[in-house]
């Protein structure tokens, strides 16, 4: 009876609602809102010269997404076992190559995959078959899925890039890739480029 | 004496501490919409098994979703084989093993190797389940009657009727060079896969 007596004080309890909001569950319910800000995904700065450049990124170690030099940032939550992952590759390729023939956007608005409990040899191996332009990196213990609420994929997220490094999310969206003009259009909609 | 605050703050806390831990560490491809059923996390492993690396691998005969026969020694002396056993259709792991190895045909086809997907479901199931994986280039086979009856010879039959996770690979002769019987709640990585099927189509 001591020992109910002592859980159940007021303070106590709030202090437990304080750790259970803040528990993995409440997290997720809040990621990836629109207006809301990203999860903290750490990412490796990528190996290769020609990706490192697109990223406008140097040297080695890890980056967080407003490192990347973009006003834009569209990051695609996939894995490579998913079939309307593989079925929208091409269609997400076909918008990278949109977006870098124009000159106003190529420098403004950047694509990342994220390949959720899919290894290194994995998001390579989806990368060949389906010959990705844009860099892809793995979330092989699913750290990233996990923090973005354990997504169904694909899953796009839109994040604007302020000059202080600060940024939203302005696009927040469980497939539904409607081919790679229209998402444009809706980047360049809601993101306030255009 | 507790009061009724106090009592809806428990029960507060203990919905949102439960669901905390309800994590699954698994993707479901938007492909399946709301229709994947959630097990929770399984025994890794529930059964016994009947064969060892070296051993002649137990032939068989099973119907497949597209209605043919399948038996295992009409690829002797041509094909090494990959058995992929998966538990049961509309579950997450599973759902998200075989689309993968899909896209990977011409690794199989570059070590002389065919892929033959098994579970215990019936046709039905699993035509409806396949289809929303795009159009399949291996067989998927059905042990459902007498049920299970490959599994059970392989030794990879769990108590509840499902299959393990599990990969063989088997050589041209029919002998068994590889076996992973996978922690039913984790997909095996592809890059194991892809380095047994090199050493076997040397």
């Amino acid at each position: 009876m001591k020992v109910v007596g002592f859980i159940l004080r007021p303070r106590i309890l709030w202090i437990l609602l304080v750790i259970a909001l803040m528990s993995p569950v409440a997290i997720l319910a809040q990621a990836l809102q629109k207006g809301g800000q990203l999860p903290s995904i750490v990412l490796p700065i990528p190996k290769s010269t020609e990706e490192k450049a697109y990223l406008g990124l140097s040297g080695s170690g890890t980056f967080k997404i407003p490192q990347i030099k973009a006003d834009v940032v569209i990051i695609e939550i996939f894995s490579m076992y998913c079939p309307y992952c593989q079925k929208d590759a091409p269609g997400i390729n076909e918008l990278y190559d949109v977006i870098q023939k124009n000159p106003d956007l190529r420098d403004r608005i950047k694509m990342i995959g994220i390949g959720a409990g899919n290894s290194a040899f994995e998001v390579e191996t989806f990368k060949k078959t389906f010959n990705v332009p844009f860099p892809l990196f793995p979330d092989q213990d699913y750290v990233i899925h996990q923090a973005c609420g354990e997504v169904r994929t694909p899953y796009f997220i839109g994040v604007k890039i302020q000059q202080d490094k600060s940024h939203r999310i302005f696009l927040s969206q469980q497939g539904g890739f409607p081919g790679a003009q229209p998402f444009l259009d809706q980047i360049l909609r809601e993101s306030g480029l255009k | 004496m507790i009061n009724k605050s106090a009592l809806c703050m428990v029960f507060v806390i203990g919905i949102l501490t439960s669901l905390a831990s309800s994590t699954t560490g698994q993707t479901i491809s938007d492909a399946y919409k709301g229709n994947i059923y959630q097990p929770g996390k399984l025994k890794p492993t529930d059964s016994v098994l009947k064969v060892r690396v070296g051993d002649q691998a137990p032939d068989f005969t099973l119907l497949s979703v597209t209605g043919e026969k399948v038996s295992l020694h009409q690829y002797r002396g041509r094909k090494n084989i990959v058995l992929s056993f998966v538990p049961a259709a509309w579950t997450p792991v599973c759902s998200d093993q075989w689309p993968g190895y899909n896209i990977i045909r011409g690794v199989f086809d570059e070590h002389e190797a065919v892929l033959l997907g098994i579970t215990v479901d019936n046709i039905p199931t699993l035509f409806a389940w396949t289809n929303q994986m795009g159009t399949l280039w291996f067989p998927v086979l059905s042990d459902f009657w007498p049920h299970g009856e490959v599994a059970a010879k392989y030794g990879v039959l769990r108590s509840d009727g499902v299959t393990e996770r599990a990969l063989f690979v088997i050589d041209k002769k029919g002998i068994l060079q590889y076996i992973d019987v996978h922690d039913i709640n984790k997909r095996p990585p592809l890059e194991n896969l892809v380095k047994e099927l090199e050493k076997v189509g040397k």
